[in-house]
């Protein structure tokens, strides 16, 4: 059995505005492995973007802990959070996701260049990792040049590249038709499974979870359920489509 | 040194993609600096035009009548004080300076000069670097500045006629121009060297003047066997010789009428120049970070630290304000070509020099609010806004 990636434990991230406090996150519990593709999928205002966030070290939450490979977020100073966002986290945003003056190719590099690892080899393979996500004739597109879902793929493939250990995503799909954001996910799930890496995807559409391990499902801030089984993610698939 | 690498790239990659609007900005830079630099050299221009050839006297002592205020034109002093001065132990040799104006009138268009009574060979006659030096008596020879040359075309050989109000009447003189010097314009006008008898005859002069032959000098050049001593040898030459008062050539220069206040004038024009320089930049840089908040909450997200977000902040600023004073440079060099002389600008005087670098600091200075804001966005902004 492969290791942990991460793991958070009874996690609360609670707001209080004009005297009214809400849990956004609310006691949350779970573990993903190397190799794990996950999806979570819950309402609007559900909570996941803040999971999200917290677990990719930009916010900290209210009680609780979260642990990448087997380290805890809260004994790290900003410093190592920041080192750690770009050592092992690969992160897409639900909007605003890249830097507007590099091209498709050079958001990518970006991420190497941050960890100091960029030459001819890495090049090559952010130019491969891109046209796997169908981009090969955009490379050298600035961000306004693209569509809203090519922009997302630029993102997951700079989410990617290098080989964090664990990977989020924020809705990539949500501005993408549904063929076309199938292909992606589908994409999405055989680069987690070949690397061996740790993902989370956030969706509104359960159609997209026919492709990953396991689905965690929030309501109001609480993990209400999670599907593991084959047929368990089949059904739910189905009755999304019905 | 990893840091200063990805913060270049990003810097010089946004300003190459964003040429254009970058572009602008260096412009108005270059249009703040073709002005700043303006004003410098006309400040530069206007204080050699007034004090050249006083700053540019053999001498390092000035003496004044008592109670002149080291005013030239207010000072004037008794023949036999040049002697008294010489004998004083410390003075290696000391020349009566006489200042008048007048015009030359022999020419299509006639010229105003500073006529100058100075004598050959002593301190307050400058080198000659053509021709020869003038003869006293009855010989009517006149050295010129070569800033008449510039202006008139005049050249050693030539003869002048200048024109002198003397009591009621207009009279005329005709000089022989023997000799030539350089950089000895004084009081905003191109200057001639006469002898002091000829500087009598020739001078304008008020009605009970004429009366009188004897050529009184405004103020004496001293120069002293040890040039370091000059305080102690104006507190001796003030104990020593009675009626006067002693200056250094800088007070001088500062009490030349209207020196001071004119180099106040000008030097305020270019500090607020300065000063508007740092405020347009300031404002431009500031405005665009406002819209850069989600980019550079981005960058941060996936990793990148407040120290590489900063410098790239201060490394665009600093590139955009250096193409934008070199660009000003160059267009203020192609303006500096086409001058005429009769314009007081001097663009490669020490002023010029600290013009540029106080220009090259202003990006820098102009936006560092906005490098601080950059500094203090949170990563987080990235993913709530848009
Ligand atoms: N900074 C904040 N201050 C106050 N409340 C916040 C803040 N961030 C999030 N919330 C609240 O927390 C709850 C969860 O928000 P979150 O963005 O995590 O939801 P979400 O599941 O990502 O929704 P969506 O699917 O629309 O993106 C919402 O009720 C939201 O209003
Ligand atoms: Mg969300």
């Amino acid at each position: 059995m492969s290791n942990v990636a991460l793991e958070v434990r009874d996690l609360v991230k609670s707001f209080t505005v004009d005297g009214l406090t809400i849990n956004a996150v609310d006691n949350v519990s779970f573990k993903i492995r190397s190799g794990e593709f996950v999806a979570l999928v819950g309402p609007s205002g559900s909570g996941k973007t803040t999971l999200l966030s917290i677990m990719a070290a930009l916010l900290t939450p209210t009680s609780g802990q979260v642990l990448i490979d087997g380290v805890d977020l809260a004994s790290m100073n900003e410093r190592l959070r920041v080192k750690l966002r770009r050592e092992k986290i690969g992160f897409t945003f639900q909007s605003n996701n890249l830097i507007p003056f590099l091209t498709a190719q050079e958001n990518v590099e970006f991420m190497l260049r941050l960890n100091g690892r960029v030459d001819h080899a890495s090049r090559l393979r952010s130019g491969e990792l891109l046209a796997r996500l169908g981009l090969q004739d955009r490379l050298h597109n600035l961000p306004g040049q693209m569509s809203g879902g090519q922009q997302q793929r630029v993102a997951i493939a700079r989410a990617l590249i290098h080989q964090p250990a664990v990977v989020l995503a924020d809705e990539p799909t949500a501005s993408l038709d549904t063929e076309r954001a199938l292909q992606v996910v589908e994409t999405f799930a055989h680069l987690i499974h070949e690397n061996n890496r740790a993902g989370i995807i956030v969706t509104h559409d359960l159609r997209m979870c026919q492709f990953v391990d396991r689905v965690l499902q929030m309501q109001d801030g609480k993990l209400v359920r999670q599907y593991k089984t084959r047929d368990e993610i089949r059904d739910l698939v189905r009755g999304s489509v019905h | 040194m990893k840091n200063i690498y990805l913060s270049s790239y990003l810097a010089i990659k946004e300003v190459i993609r964003n040429r254009v609007r970058f572009l602008m900005v260096a412009l108005v830079i270059a249009l703040i600096t073709l002005l700043v630099l303006f004003i410098a050299a006309l400040g530069e221009g206007l204080s050699n035009a007034n004090r050249q050839y006083v700053a540019n006297l053999d001498a390092q002592l000035i003496v004044f009548l008592e109670k002149s205020d080291f005013s030239i034109t207010a000072s004037r002093l008794e023949t036999n004080t040049v002697k008294a001065v010489r004998r004083v132990e410390g003075v290696a040799d000391a020349g009566p300076i006489h200042t008048s104006n007048s015009e030359i009138v022999s020419l299509p268009e006639p010229l105003k000069i500073s006529v100058l009574g100075v004598e050959a060979e002593r301190p307050g006659m400058p080198l000659l670097i053509e021709g020869r030096q003038f003869r006293g008596g009855e010989a009517r020879e006149a050295v010129m500045d070569r800033s008449v040359a510039l202006r008139t075309g005049l050249a050693v050989g030539d003869e002048i006629e200048i024109r002198s109000t003397q009591g009621t009447e207009d009279r005329f003189y005709d000089l022989k121009i023997v000799g030539l010097v350089e950089e000895q314009a004084y009081f905003f006008q191109p200057t001639i060297f006469v002898p002091p008898a000829t500087w009598e005859l020739i001078r304008p002069q008020s009605a009970s003047d004429l009366e009188s032959d004897t050529p009184y000098p405004n103020i004496i050049a001293v120069k002293l066997t040890d040039p370091a001593s000059t305080e102690e040898m104006r507190l001796r030459l003030t104990n020593q010789i009675s009626n006067i008062e002693v200056a250094n050539i800088q007070t001088t220069i500062n009490n030349i009428p209207g020196y001071t206040a004119q180099q106040g004038t000008v030097q305020t024009q270019g500090a607020f120049t300065l000063l508007i320089g740092v405020l347009v930049i300031g404002g431009f840089f500031q405005i665009q970070i406002l819209q850069k908040i989600p980019q550079i909450g981005v960058l941060k997200a996936i990793g990148s630290s407040n120290l590489v977000v900063g410098l790239s902040a201060v490394i665009q600023i600093i590139v955009v304000t250096a193409i934008g004073v070199g660009i000003g440079a160059m267009l203020n060099y192609l303006f500096s070509l086409g001058l005429p002389p009769t314009i007081p600008l001097e663009f490669n005087g020490m002023r010029s020099v600290i013009a540029i670098l106080l220009l090259l600091l202003i990006g820098p200075l102009g936006g560092l609010v906005s490098i601080i804001y950059a500094i203090r966005i949170e990563p987080l902004k990235a993913l709530r806004l848009g």
